[in-house]
């Protein structure tokens, strides 16, 4: 995968919304002073006069965007996951999920690999906060094609949408005509019979080259990427997982309340089996390279590989 | 209406409180009874509305930031013909329209879903801006209370209203000077309002929330103001009509018993009959 095309999802946010601004008049962009970060520049750029800057003020933004929402805009909300969903949430809860307002949440700069910026801006919960607010939808892209996929079919739904993004450049891997992205409908990058892999995010192009490895050693593994956490494609897990009898799930997110938890939730329902949560185990970040924390975290494809052997014997 | 007219249907909405109060066995009569005479002017007389077409696009737009005190607004709203009179005895049982604080999609006739003490200024700060962007006429109405200000959220908001010079924006602060821990000064002092308010870059109007005459100049000069918002800060009385609840902390959260509804309807009734002497 070396000369594969890089690019942050966080940028594909941001080229998203102002190919679609002149498509969806209603569309405006809201930001916390992080417009250069969220890469919605280039939307304030092309339409000034329905990008609003409100300041280091999130809180406010989200109750603004609420406010907008209810006058018939289609509002998204930008700023870093840690804000979007932590310091927002009952802003989010009460403001947007309760009376179901036409809001998206864009978070960009999701997870550890925010990098240098260390534990306070890494945040690893947030995807756990908004699945348990009743209406919203979370997304979370794992390249540039599906995040750019995401915002506009964000945009033609009718409800609250969370979508997560990354700062660090990430490989292009859903750069084929067939791809076609539909909200809460799982894909399947490869199939297998032995083992299920299900991954979201930038551990998607991970858990592939993980698949690759176990390939070599005769391990045959199924790889789905789940984009939308919530409404989870149940189905189509269940189904792989009736298969091959044991999932994996890797995300870059805490173990607790995110993928891992909402396919155990579903498995442990409808079809229960052994299943290996990799992720952010229960504990802050911190600073470095983001190469250099997905690797020293566990959610690189060569630690997936590793733990998925380790899980199988 | 005259202040006659409007004092009689303030009455009217005040007996709606508090029955509606009894009723649910629970709820926050005080600060509903000192914003009576506000809700009334606002939709007898302010606003430009429709209760036949509650979500009519370009009507003005009200947000009840303080919403704890929903019985206050559920009972001009059916006063003003968004529902049955009646139905307000149904406040906070189970299936019933009217939630212990506004909700939206339930209540016809209610902008935005509110009560979580904060948030309501910024969603009005989103209307009055959407007025803005799309060149309408519309005017927005925010009504907080004075406990509420403690509220960090509160001045996100307002200084975004101010910095955007957002004169569609009406921010009414009901001062009645009590919060469920005592009174606001000895709790954490929000004092003082107005010169806060200026500071946001605001135009403010102090008035009595008791007095028409003042209400109806007030909201004329906020139509007046160009370039800012406006606040008006209204002195009131909290529990104001009902004798044992005026300026009393305790009736901030809790209903009235059979006995004390009596008393409180009585009182009301007095004062039906002094405005009606005051008519002849």
């Amino acid at each position: 995968m070396a000369d594969v095309k890089k690019i942050a999802t966080r940028e594909s946010y941001g080229n998203a919304l102002a190919e679609c601004g002149a498509k969806y008049p209603d569309l405006v962009v809201l930001d916390a002073d992080l417009a250069g970060a969220t890469k919605t520049g280039v939307f304030k750029k092309a339409f000034p006069d329905r990008h609003i800057d409100c300041g280091i003020a999130e809180c406010n933004m989200t109750g603004i965007a609420a406010g907008l929402a209810t006058c018939g805009k289609i509002p998204f909300i930008s700023s870093f996951a840690m804000f979007a969903a932590g310091r927002n949430f009952e802003q989010v809860r009460n403001s947007i999920g309760y009376p179901h307002l036409n809001v998206k949440i864009g978070a960009t700069h999701a997870g550890i690999t925010v990098g240098e910026d260390g534990a306070t801006h890494q945040c690893n919960e947030d995807v756990a906060l908004m699945r348990t607010i009743p209406g919203m939808t979370v997304i979370v892209p794992s390249d540039d094609v599906e995040a750019r996929a995401a915002v506009e079919a964000a945009i033609n739904y009718e409800g609250p949408v969370y979508l997560r993004f990354g700062r660090a450049a990430v490989p292009v891997i859903n750069d084929n005509p067939d791809y076609k992205f539909e909200i809460g409908k799982g894909v399947v990058l490869k199939e297998g019979k032995d083992v299920t892999i299900v991954a979201s995010g930038i551990c998607v192009a991970q858990a592939l080259t993980a698949a690759e490895k176990l390939a070599a050693d005769g391990v045959d593994a199924e790889v789905i990427n789940i984009h939308t956490i919530k409404p989870l494609d149940e189905e189509l897990i269940v189904a792989s997982a009736k298969k091959t009898g044991k999932v994996i799930t890797v995300e870059e997110h805490s173990v607790i309340g995110g993928l891992g938890s909402a396919v155990c939730d579903a498995l442990c329902a409808k079809n229960p089996v052994p299943v290996c949560k990799i992720g952010i185990n229960d504990t802050f970040g911190e600073s470095g390279p983001a190469n250099v924390l997905v690797e020293k975290y566990g959610l690189d494809g060569e630690s997936i590989y590793r733990k998925a052997k380790e899980f199988l014997q | 209406m005259t202040n006659l007219e409007l004092q009689k249907t303030a009455n009217e909405v005040r007996k709606g409180i508090v029955r509606a109060v009894h009723s649910a066995k629970a709820g926050h009569p005080g600060g509903s009874l000192s914003a009576a005479d506000l809700f009334t002017y606002l939709y007898f007389e302010e606003m430009n509305i429709d209760p036949a077409d509650p979500k009519k696009e370009d009507r003005d737009r009200f947000v009840l930031s303080k919403g704890h005190t929903a019985p206050g607004l559920y009972s001009v709203l059916a006063h003003r013909g968004y529902f049955p009179v009646e139905e307000l005895l149904t406040l906070r049982h189970v299936g019933s329209r009217l939630q212990g604080h506004p909700c939206m999609q339930e209540t016809p006739g209610v902008d935005m879903s509110s009560g979580s003490l904060g948030q309501g200024l910024s969603a009005a700060v989103g209307m009055a801006l959407a007025a803005k962007m799309d060149k309408k006429e519309y005017r927005t109405y925010a009504l907080l209370g004075d406990g509420e200000i403690q509220e960090g959220q509160i001045w996100e908001a307002a200084m975004f209203a101010g910095a955007r010079k957002l004169d569609n924006l009406v921010v009414i602060v009901d001062n009645n000077g009590l919060q469920i821990d005592g009174k606001i000064e000895d709790v954490c002092s929000p004092y003082p309002i107005d010169r806060k308010f200026e500071a946001f870059n605001f135009h403010v109007i102090n008035i009595d929330a008791h007095n028409f005459d003042e209400i109806r100049a007030a909201m004329k000069e906020a139509r007046e103001t160009k370039g800012m918002p406006t606040a008006i800060i209204m002195k009131s009385t909290k529990g104001k009509g009902v004798s044992f609840m005026e300026n009393n902390a305790g009736w901030h959260g809790k209903a009235p018993s059979d006995e004390e509804l009596a008393v409180a309807m009585a009182d009301l009734e007095k004062i039906d009959e002094e405005l009606k002497k005051a008519g002849e």
